[in-house]
């Protein structure tokens, strides 16, 4: 778990490589969610200071962009590929899986922090469909029943850093 | 100062490409499309094997030949040998490749898609393959031949020879040549490219700034991303080019944060650029300087239309602005801007190395040049394909594509994403080009193609893209932001079984007042999956709305599996193990029996199902099920609608 401190310290070091423009806003954004996974409320009022604009842009243009997310994800970050070529090759039977699988909704994130489960439009992997990316891992071609299979081996996973 | 003559780095490079042909080396595609296939698993077992066996053979990774059904994709080359290419390399026969051909003498045919010399008649001769009769590779020559991280293998191969030309043509010149040429911008819309620089280059305030539209949104378009992963020095080159002629220095290339690797890719080629003195302020010793930076995305749609893509750039919400002014006016800080497609830049140092003629010599007479298409869907063979303007959609589909995968019957092609159209099998003959597509009810798009057969349902195909524009859609337009979702509610009330008759002429009404009242192309262009489907599938929309069918049988609400009693073998229980809502009963031996109430058709036990019994069908509409079934089902749609509800 990272303390605020260090919170605060990854952020000011992320600050103190920009210039104060606004065109910086954006990839500031980038580098905090790239260095916390996520844009924690307490960040969102410094790089307002930071860059001298009210904290209500800054969130206006972090809640625009579909990248930004405002809670941490889970440590098996799901990405359930909702592009036309996996639309057609049952995309929306993969979501209900998962969605059935992890008990959880698109946008959560599991109790003990384990799953989080999001849709993305399209990843540019089409003669695969229907595709999914658990934590940066690409599972092509799934159907309900290897959704299930290649939960199984993260869930042993987690299990074991438990034990 | 110190400065080395573009002859010099040409020669250097040269003799390196040279030096590499001599011996032996192993190309691996390694592209997005190539590592969700397993590439780098590939690369990793080449490199062990190689290492075991005491082998000195570069492994050289390269982009995506287009050939994306086939990943991984392994090029083994051998001096004095054939080069052959291997197709779904796995780990596993990684050690036989090696063994075989990289150390001996057998080159593996049974493993390989063919060969690249021709053969001896043994192996197939991969130019000869129906698709490559149909195809013109422009911008796609070099993608999966050549090291996109290696600036020598892109000079070698022809690179910075047309920037090379251009500094020592005037910016008028270059504008005279794009014009003669006949392009038009490859983002989907088909402008003049010229138009646009001759707009920019007249302009007479200054910093004037030069952008690269790679915010690739389309689901199903990934050509931009190939381009980017696969060769990206032709669209720097192409930038640094518009820039003389328009008369800036600085550019941005904006791309998707979806592409990390695309990002990646070009990064490294700016800086390779910078050393050899393409980029920078004094370009190989002419007095021009020009500068490119990356913007990555935070993922929009709508920054893909260039006001909304200017704003992102500025750090702002990408949303877009009434037009006139124009960018090329009034762009980026309020500067003349011109912004271009990837593949349009891509497109320019060709024009200008080979001369325009030669350009205007391919196509059509209002299109020029070639388009890029990625393939996806239903077809046999998915990937990508650079074709001349004209080609027919039958002639990209069957040859190309080699037709409907699993024998099935084709439906529709959707081109252009969430702003195109389906196009049924009447008008496969159709000419590819900007007037006739448009003239179809569809559009060029950046390219994206998406082929359906029988199992697709047109209504819920136009649901989805709705479903993608209403998300999509920035909010800054009322029809856009709330037009477009009583659209939707409709088409989810049609594909759920709710549809009234009236709803058809609702929808046709709705789609009019969309496209008068948004601003910019994604809201002008969202009703069009709807008004193609109604123009050319509304049988199936009365089929849903009238018999409470759905013809494809895809809609959850009026689709149900059905186990046929006479077919089910009782002995066996693959269904019942894989049911994930263990819906269905039936102990050893008895026949098995799909509650319908728990049902969530997600179809696993028609995929389980042995072939030799074939007994899960599916049934629509549901009244076709036994009536105790239906009244089951009923119940199950009531309590899933509360669930959402």
């Amino acid at each position: 778990m990272i303390t605020e401190e260090q919170t605060s310290q990854a952020v000011a070091g992320i600050l103190s490589s920009h210039k104060k423009e606004k065109k910086n806003l954006i990839p500031l954004l980038q580098e905090v969610q790239a260095k916390l996974g996520y844009l924690p409320k307490k960040t969102m009022q410094e790089i307002a200071d930071f860059l001298e604009m009210p904290e209500v842009e800054v969130w206006g243009v972090a809640t625009f962009y579909n990248q930004f997310r405002f809670v941490p994800l889970g440590k098996y970050h799901t990405m359930v590929c909702m592009g036309t070529a996996c639309h057609l090759a049952g995309g929306r039977l993969i979501l209900e899986a998962l969605e059935r699988e992890l008990d959880i909704k698109v946008g959560e994130t599991d109790e003990d922090g384990n799953f989080s489960l999001e849709r993305v439009a399209c990843i540019g992997c089409c003669m695969l469909a229907p595709v999914i990316v658990i934590k940066d891992k690409i599972h092509p071609k799934m159907t309900p029943f290897k959704v299930e299979e290649a939960l199984v081996s993260y869930k042993q996973e987690t299990q074991r850093e438990n034990s | 100062m110190f400065t080395v003559t573009f002859e010099e780095i040409n020669n250097r490079a040269k003799s390196e490409w040279a030096a590499l042909q001599k011996g032996s080396y192993i190309l691996v595609g390694t592209a997005t499309c190539g590592r969700a296939a397993g590439a780098l698993d590939v690369v990793d077992a080449f490199n062990k094997e190689l290492t075991r066996q005491g082998l000195e053979v570069p492994i050289i990774q390269v982009g995506c030949t287009g050939l994306c059904y086939a990943d991984p994709l392994v090029v083994i080359s051998k001096a004095g040998s054939l080069r052959v290419v291997y197709a779904n390399v796995t780990p596993e026969t990684v050690h036989r490749l090696v063994e075989g051909y990289v150390a001996g003498d057998d080159p593996c045919l049974e493993l390989a898609l063919g060969t690249l010399e021709g053969g001896d008649g043994e192996a197939v001769y991969i130019p000869e393959l129906p698709r490559f009769e149909r195809e013109l590779r422009l911008i796609l020559r070099r993608c999966g031949c050549s090291d996109p991280e290696n600036i020598n293998h892109y000079i070698a191969n022809g690179g910075y020879s047309g920037l090379e030309k251009a500094l020592k043509m005037s910016p008028e010149e270059i504008v005279g040549e794009l014009k003669k040429s006949g392009l038009r911008g490859r983002g989907g819309a088909g402008f003049p490219t010229h138009r646009k620089w001759e707009l920019c280059r007249k302009a007479r305030i200054t910093p004037k700034y030069v952008i690269c539209n790679a915010d690739e949104g389309d689901p199903g378009a990934f050509m931009d991303r190939v381009v980017l992963e696969s060769d990206p020095h032709q669209v720097i080159e192409g930038m640094i080019i518009a820039g003389r002629a328009i008369g800036a220095e600085q550019g941005y290339i904006y791309v998707r944060a979806e592409y990390p690797l695309a990002i990646e890719r070009v990064q490294i080629a700016l800086k390779r650029a910078e050393e050899l003195g393409f980029l920078g302020d004094n370009i190989l010793g002419s007095g021009f300087g020009f500068h490119i930076e990356i913007a990555a995305g935070a993922g929009a749609f709508v920054s893909g239309e260039e006001t909304a893509l200017i704003a992102a750039v500025e750090g702002r919400m990408s949303t877009p602005s009434p037009r006139p002014p124009y960018p090329t006016e009034l762009g980026l800080w309020d500067k003349p801007t011109l912004l271009n497609n990837v593949k349009t830049f891509a497109y320019v140092p060709l024009i200008i190395e080979r001369g325009a003629g030669w350009f205007a010599s391919i196509g059509t007479e209002g299109s020029k040049g070639t388009a890029v298409f990625t393939l996806a869907g239903k077809v046999a063979s998915a990937g990508l394909a650079e074709v001349p303007m004209g080609t027919t959609l039958r002639e990209l589909i069957y040859d190309i594509g080699g037709g409907i995968a699993k024998d099935k019957q084709f439906k529709a092609v959707q081109i252009g994403g969430p702003s195109g159209g389906c196009l049924p099998e009447t008008l496969l003959d159709i000419p590819i080009d900007y007037d006739s597509l448009r003239e179809a009810g569809s559009m060029m798009g950046s390219g994206g193609m998406i082929v359906m057969d029988e199992d697709n349902c047109m209504v819920d195909a136009a649901r989805f893209f709705l479903d993608f524009s209403t998300k999509e859609s920035c909010g800054k337009c009322t029809m856009c932001r709330l037009g477009t979702l009583q659209m939707l509610h409709i088409l989810e009330d049609i594909t759920a079984g709710q549809g009234k008759i009236g709803d058809i002429d609702l929808l046709l009404a709705l789609a009019e007042d969309v496209k008068i009242g948004s601003l910019c192309g994604l809201g002008k262009t969202a009703p069009n999956p709807v008004l193609t489907t109604l123009r050319y599938f509304r049988d199936e929309y009365e089929a849903h709305i009238l018999d409470k069918r759905c013809p494809a049988k895809v809609c959850p609400n009026l689709t149900a599996y059905y186990i046929l009693p006479d077919k089910c073998d009782r002995s066996c229980e693959h269904c019942v193990l894989t049911c994930p809502t263990e819906a269905i009963k039936g102990g050893a031996g008895e026949i098995k029996h799909i509650d319908q109430e728990k049902c969530v058709n997600c179809g696993t036990c028609m995929d389980v199902c042995p072939p030799e019994y074939s007994a899960v069908i599916k049934v629509s509409p549901i009244t076709e099920l036994p009536v105790e079934d239906v009244a089951a089902k009923e119940r199950g749609i009531a309590q899933q609608a509360k669930q959402v509800a």
